[in-house]
């Protein structure tokens, strides 16, 4: 047994997190204020090779493992949720679909263009009526002249309407009881998208709801074989799980790292207040389990670069770095004190970008029925 | 064109310092990164191979195997590829003798250019480069906020206190840059990936034609004899502000007519 990180998934880690720190940590707290999306940031991933981490070479990506995908969205959410996601859907839910089980004409046509950066992929499930029950879908495509003709909306899609996104691929009834993946490019007729929706948090990422009314796109966009849109759609939730789980460590982590500086520096009745037990041992929790999480986190990237079952354990990490991460930052803004409820602090970023990732890709509860569902319950 | 690059393994900046008072040399068993001033040499090395469309760029490092951590970044950044110097008997070498050890490893390729960055964090003696050139009896500029290269020549905009030298050297030559002089790349994912398949070398004394009297403290010419805190101030005095600390510094400064 082996638990050292190869040098490899050290220097996307020290790469990454030097990345996070002199180009983001400077303008997240503009970008989160003004609502924007980060394209120059964007562009910078892309000229690193960020926003095709998992993709072969051959398709234009950097072929990395999932491990090393794991930890640059990790370092890269300690930092901003918002890149981080932004990053993570169009890689996990955006791109991925179409590698797993695109055609190679697809494969061809979409990837180099997806895993340079150069556009931008999104992945449209939730519907305003279907959201942990993923398979109550509404939305459906009809088969007319050489065409699927789509009907419908989705929700809460991240990724959809920014300048550079190129397609969205969603789940469609093309049958009764029979849901197929369709991909639909950008700037189809009959492909609306609304103006981004206000969230609480994840300011500068893109998140919109869509319709789709009367929306031809070639017969030749559904994707894999009719009727198994079902079986991936779990799948690309498996492994984007993952990426939302090493979300859940590394917020942990960068509210930990601005609780553990402000404790050493601010000073209440004569001392920094790290020297008082209250705080050490709320450090010493967050930091214990922030240790937890990024095994767990580990764990299922390696099942799964080993091509074993990961499932569980993906649903397992996104759980409990979900709760991990609340509770991580609930402490880090009660360390700050009423500094920490001040915008001016990062820490209330950090707080308002945290519930999502209790919600987003499966919430907690759905996380418990999978793994009770893996357990023979 | 062949770049030679030499670049160190320092202790990380947030790493503690620590002095070992057994062999009285830096403890160096703390996480370690590339000398961040070496990262400025790398790239402006990676910028002249990309602007004349050819040549190798090859790291040069004299240290513990570890140091490879440091080359595959910089091999992750552009770099062809590195030559380390590992030898026990190396260990504790000062500048006279690593600069021997360095220029022995240079001769042994045959660079066009040599660059180093301006000083390593870790002793910040910035003075390395000068016995290198010395030794390969190559022009030397420090402290290069510019370069070009034409015609077999090196043009380097020299930062001084008061403005900017120009000097031209022919080439080989040897340039310290200054950190001013580019901002460097982060190594991209694809260049992280293919790091650990370009060559690394690894060599011995030995193999450079040296032996352990040439490194380490038996080649080196100054001794450390002792290590000491500097002396306290004696004659200092702490004011505490307890509403009147403006009054106690006027008053201080007045005593000695200073005011």
């Amino acid at each position: 047994m082996d638990l050292d990180l190869s040098e490899e998934h050290e220097l996307v880690r020290s790469t990454v997190r030097e990345f996070a720190l002199e180009r983001l940590a400077p303008v997240a707290e503009e970008l989160d204020r003004e609502e924007r999306f980060p394209y120059e940031i964007v562009a910078e991933l892309a000229q690193l090779g960020l926003m095709g981490m998992p993709i072969p070479e051959e398709y234009g990506g950097a072929g990395t493992d999932t491990l090393s995908y794991a930890i640059a969205v990790e370092e890269l959410t300690r930092i901003d949720s918002s890149v981080a996601i932004t990053m993570a859907a169009h890689t996990s839910l955006g791109t991925m679909p179409i590698y797993l089980f695109g055609t190679e004409e697809q494969k061809r046509e979409w990837l180099p263009r997806l895993a340079s950066g150069e556009g931008l992929a999104a992945f449209g499930l939730t519907e305003p009526g279907a959201g942990s029950d993923a398979g109550a879908t509404r939305t459906r495509a009809e088969r007319r002249d050489g065409t699927w003709v789509v009907n419908g909306s989705k929700i809460f899609i991240t990724n959809a309407g920014t300048d550079i996104s190129a397609c969205v691929t969603i789940t469609a009834l093309t049958g009764e009881g029979e849901i197929s993946n369709i991909i639909v490019p950008n700037g189809t007729p009959g492909y609306e998208i609304s103006a981004p929706m206000k969230k609480i948090g994840w300011h500068a990422s893109d998140t919109r709801e869509l319709s789709f009314d009367d929306c031809a796109v070639p017969e030749g966009n559904l994707l894999g074989p009719r009727g198994s849109g079902y079986h991936q759609f779990l799948e690309i939730l498996d492994g984007g799980r993952i990426s939302v789980a090493a979300m859940g460590v590394g917020l942990a982590q960068g509210a930990y790292d601005l609780a553990y500086d402000y404790a050493r520096e601010r000073e209440q009745f004569g001392r920094p207040i790290s020297k008082f037990q209250a705080v050490q041992f709320k450090l010493a929790d967050m930091a214990t389990e922030i240790e937890a999480g990024r095994a767990l986190v580990c764990k299922a990237a390696w099942l799964k670069d080993q091509g074993r079952p990961f499932a569980k354990e993906a649903a397992m990490a996104k759980l409990y770095t979900g709760e991990l991460s609340n509770r991580a930052a609930n402490w880090s803004l009660q360390i700050h004190g009423g500094y920490g409820y001040m915008e001016e602090y990062a820490i209330s970023r950090l707080y308002r970008d945290q519930k999502i990732l209790e919600i987003g890709e499966g919430t907690n509860e759905v996380q418990r029925m999978v793994i009770a569902r893996h357990l023979g319950l | 064109m062949k770049i030679a690059v030499c670049v160190k393994y320092v202790p990380e900046a947030n790493a503690p310092k620590r002095i070992d008072p057994e062999t009285k040399r830096l403890d160096r068993s703390v996480d370690g990164a590339l000398n961040p001033f070496d990262v400025h040499a790398v790239e402006e090395a990676l910028r002249i191979k990309e602007t004349s469309g050819d040549g190798e760029v090859v790291l040069v490092s004299l240290g513990t195997e570890r140091t490879l951590e440091a080359l595959r970044r910089a091999l992750a950044m552009g770099a062809d590829r590195s030559v380390l110097v590992a030898d026990d008997a190396a260990a504790g070498s000062d500048l006279v003798a690593t600069s021997r050890v360095l220029s022995r490893a240079l001769e042994r390729e045959q660079p066009d250019l040599v660059l180093f960055g301006q000083q390593a964090s870790d002793s910040d003696g910035a003075v390395l480069w000068a016995a290198v050139a010395d030794l390969l009896h190559m022009p030397l500029v420090s402290q290069a906020a510019e370069l070009a290269l034409t015609d077999g020549r090196a043009r380097a905009k020299r930062q001084t206190e008061f403005g900017y030298d120009v000097i031209e050297a022919p080439l080989p030559a040897v340039i310290a840059v200054s950190d001013a002089i580019n901002e460097p790349r982060y190594p991209s994912l694809k260049g992280i990936m293919g790091a650990k398949r370009k060559p690394q070398e690894t060599v011995s004394l030995t193999d450079l034609g040296l032996d352990g009297e040439d490194a380490g403290e038996a080649g080196s010419l100054t001794e450390v004899y002792a290590l000491l805190d500097p002396p306290a101030r004696g004659d200092s005095l702490k004011i505490e502000d307890t509403g009147d600390a403006a009054e106690q510094i006027v008053e201080f400064l007045a005593d000695r007519r200073l005011l």
